[in-house]
């Protein structure tokens, strides 16, 4: 069954929010991803595809209400994280299991200085007195480029990239073995998101860290990412490792969003764009929710939920033109 | 020979604060031909949107020119510009907050329309803003609709259909799609496009996503704190970067193909403040080419041939720092 290889596997997994007066949004529907020792999967979507609430799954920090686990496992280490109590879970997060919020300025205490946000943190996961946890804070501080001695200095007096640094050295500080990193990069300027990729991929080498990085940025994936999951509507319809998925992209929506984007190295005329909108999320079309954007649709399309369908080794796709008997 | 629509020479914004005179835009020279598209790029604080909204005269100049079809717009009265304002406009990064909520989507559109008096007659009124709503893709049962009631991408449609309302001969998009999903920033794009070719408009092109706006731009202009460091046309740009600046900028673009692996510069430090800058290069703490100089002259944006411009002492004679 599950892989002693991966750290991380989620089978069928579903995650619905019931919005009063409004209905339901499958924010999940069946997924099923893994994550080995060391690799760092790409989770890639636009707005409302359901990225959040996949890490937020994974942490066990789904609200509920609204939201709710419908269906499915998460096993970490070979254990289901679905079926353990509050205070394991609580052991595992921050330990084993941290997350970089999608805002980071807001996950920053203004009052406290750096040093101490990330001492605490050790404090908490580690057997450690406080003039340890404050060395090991130093340490951490050196290790994101940021001179120890500023340890005493608070969140305001840094710019956004030192401080982005310093979300992460929180992150890190406790040497998990999973990092789930919701658009770590997205509000920094493009030199200072530079330092902080580099930053990560240098860490995750050191640490042998897996990671989960939440993008929209295709290009940020090519950067950082093995493995690759495109989501759109709560479905990823298609994963890979990423060679294949930037050589031979399959699902129309993937193609589409590669028709998207213009290319710095390339010199496009004109961009391909996929038309229509994202749907309602609590109104999601019929049969393969992408249809009605579709250039590829068939007539079956509206009607018949696609499969997740492995069309070559390790290859996913979601679409019914790689299923058979589907004419 | 290209005619030139716009001009703008030595351009200066301060504004004051509590610590002292901030730097926004600090003698910015640059052209736009008639139908063009000038890319200005640089990260978040270096100018951007005050260059755009000193040249629509939004916001007053501290000094320099803005010569707009062969006239200083800084000179003219406030009815001139009152005139002036149908032939320059501005396209906002976040539609929403740029929108009324109050208001409709026909009446958003028609405002510019009313309030400079362009039709005696409702009936004409309510027709131009059916074709430009046609214009910009956005569906007739949308009229009565209102701005919270859309997606991001229509709401950007409402804001290009306003801005087109007067025919304008020039439009500054200032981040018209960063805050766009990138399937519905590519269906913007194509659009902004297809109203350049259309109504022959001449755009100033503000953003912080170089691929976008290579995508866009003839020629670009790169900003660092209140100044220009380098222009050129895209291509030549893009090959070969001549400011060190531009040089760590391009490199750091993440671009979406395992092909392609990029020699990444990764710079030192953060960008300095903009108040009272000293005198010298204001690079200088960050460029790993410096030289004595450097932090004692401010370079000056000089044309190194190819219409290509430069603002750097060593141009073509970049060796690492000894300092
Ligand atoms: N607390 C909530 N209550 C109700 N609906 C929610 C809640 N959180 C998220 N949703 C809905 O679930 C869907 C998935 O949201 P999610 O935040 O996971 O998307 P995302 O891919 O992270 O998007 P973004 O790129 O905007 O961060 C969306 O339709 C969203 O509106
Ligand atoms: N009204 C104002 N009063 C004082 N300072 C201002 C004002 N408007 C802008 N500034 C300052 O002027 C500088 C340039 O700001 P500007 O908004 O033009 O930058 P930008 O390049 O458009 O940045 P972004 O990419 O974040 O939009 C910044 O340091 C900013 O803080
Ligand atoms: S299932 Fe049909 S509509 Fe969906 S992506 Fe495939 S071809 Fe397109
Ligand atoms: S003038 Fe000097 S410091 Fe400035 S960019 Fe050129 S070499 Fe670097
Ligand atoms: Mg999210
Ligand atoms: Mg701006």
């Amino acid at each position: 069954m599950e892989n002693n290889k991966n750290l991380i596997e989620i089978k069928d997994l579903s995650i619905h929010y019931i919005v009063e007066g409004e209905g339901t949004v499958r924010a999940v529907e069946d997924m099923n991803l893994e994550i080995g020792k060391g690799e760092t999967l790409g989770l890639v979507g636009e707005t409302g595809a359901g990225k959040t609430t996949t890490a937020l799954g994974i942490m066990q920090l789904v609200p509920n209400p609204p939201g709710k686990i419908v269906n499915g496992e998460i096993y970490f280490e070979g254990e289901n994280l679905i079926t353990k109590s509050p205070a394991e879970l609580r052991k595992i997060r921050g330990n084993k299991i941290s997350m970089i919020f999608q805002d980071p300025m807001t996950s920053l205490n203004p009052v406290m200085t750096v040093g101490e946000q990330i001492a605490e943190v050790v404090k908490l996961h580690q057997k450690v007195n406080a003039a340890q946890a404050i060395e090991r804070a130093k340490e951490m501080l050196e290790k994101v480029g940021i001179p120890a001695d500023r340890h005493k200095e608070y969140p305001h007096q840094f710019s956004g990239g030192m401080r982005q640094r310093v979300v992460i050295a929180i992150a890190l500080a406790c040497n998990p073995t999973l990092l789930i990193a919701d658009e770590p990069t997205t509000a920094l300027d493009v030199t200072i998101q530079a330092q902080v990729l580099d930053l990560m991929k240098h860490l995750k080498d050191e640490f042998n860290t897996s990671m989960l990085l939440i993008t929209h940025d295709l290009g940020v994936v090519a950067e950082v990412c093995d493995k690759v999951a495109i989501m759109y509507a709560g479905n990823v319809i298609e994963y890979t490792d990423k060679k294949r998925l930037y050589t031979e992209p399959r699902h129309p929506y993937t193609i589409g969003l590669f028709g998207s984007i213009p290319n710095a190295e390339e010199d496009e005329e004109r961009l391909n764009p996929i038309k229509g909108l994202m749907p309602d999320p609590t109104n999601i079309p019929s049969g393969c929710p992408f249809h009605p954007r579709c250039p590829k649709a068939m007539d079956v399309c509206s009607e018949r939920k696609p499969k997740n369908t492995e069309i070559e080794p390790g290859h996913f796709v979601k679409c019914l033109l790689f299923e058979e008997n589907v004419k | 020979m290209q005619e030139r629509l716009l001009e703008v020479r030595n351009l200066k914004k301060y504004f004051s604060t509590k610590k002292g005179l901030l730097h926004a835009v600090d003698d910015v020279n640059f052209f736009i031909n008639k139908g063009e598209t000038l890319g200005l790029v640089g990260e978040s604080g270096c100018g951007k949107s005050t260059t755009g909204r000193v040249v629509l005269r939004l916001l007053e100049a501290t000094g320099g020119e803005i010569i707009f079809e062969d006239k200083d717009i800084l000179q003219f009265s406030k009815d001139e510009m009152r005139e002036m304002r149908k032939e320059m406009q501005i396209v906002f990064q976040d539609p929403f907050a740029s929108l009324n909520p109050r208001m409709s989507v026909s009446e958003i559109i028609a405002e510019p329309l009313r309030v400079n008096k362009i039709y005696k007659d409702k009936i004409d009124m309510s027709k131009r803003v059916a074709e430009l709503m046609d214009t910009v893709g956005l569906a007739e049962r949308l009229v009565n609709t209102y701005p919270h009631e859309l997606d991001g991408g229509r709401r950007q449609r409402i804001g290009i259909a306003r801005a087109l309302a007067l025919k304008p001969k020039f439009i500054v998009q200032d981040e018209p799609v960063s805050a766009l999903d990138v399937s519905i920033q590519a269906q913007i794009l194509n659009l902004m496009d297809d109203l350049q070719k259309e109504f022959s408009l001449t755009y100033l092109f503000i953003s912080h996503d170089l691929s976008v706006v290579k995508h866009v731009s003839d020629r670009i202009a790169v900003m660092y704190l209140g100044k220009i460091v380098e222009l050129s046309d895209y291509k030549s740009m893009f090959k070969e970067p001549k400011h060190p600046y531009t040089q760590a900028l391009l490199s750091a673009i993440p671009v979406p193909s395992i092909e392609v692996k990029r020699e990444r510069i990764i710079l030192e430090g953060d960008v300095p403040s903009p108040i009272n800058p000293p005198e010298g290069c204001r690079f200088y703490g960050r460029c790993r080419y410096r030289q004595p100089i450097c932090n004692e002259k401010t370079p000056e944006l000089e044309d190194i041939g190819n219409d290509r411009f430069v603002a750097c002492h060593f141009t073509n004679n970049l060796k690492e720092a000894t300092v």
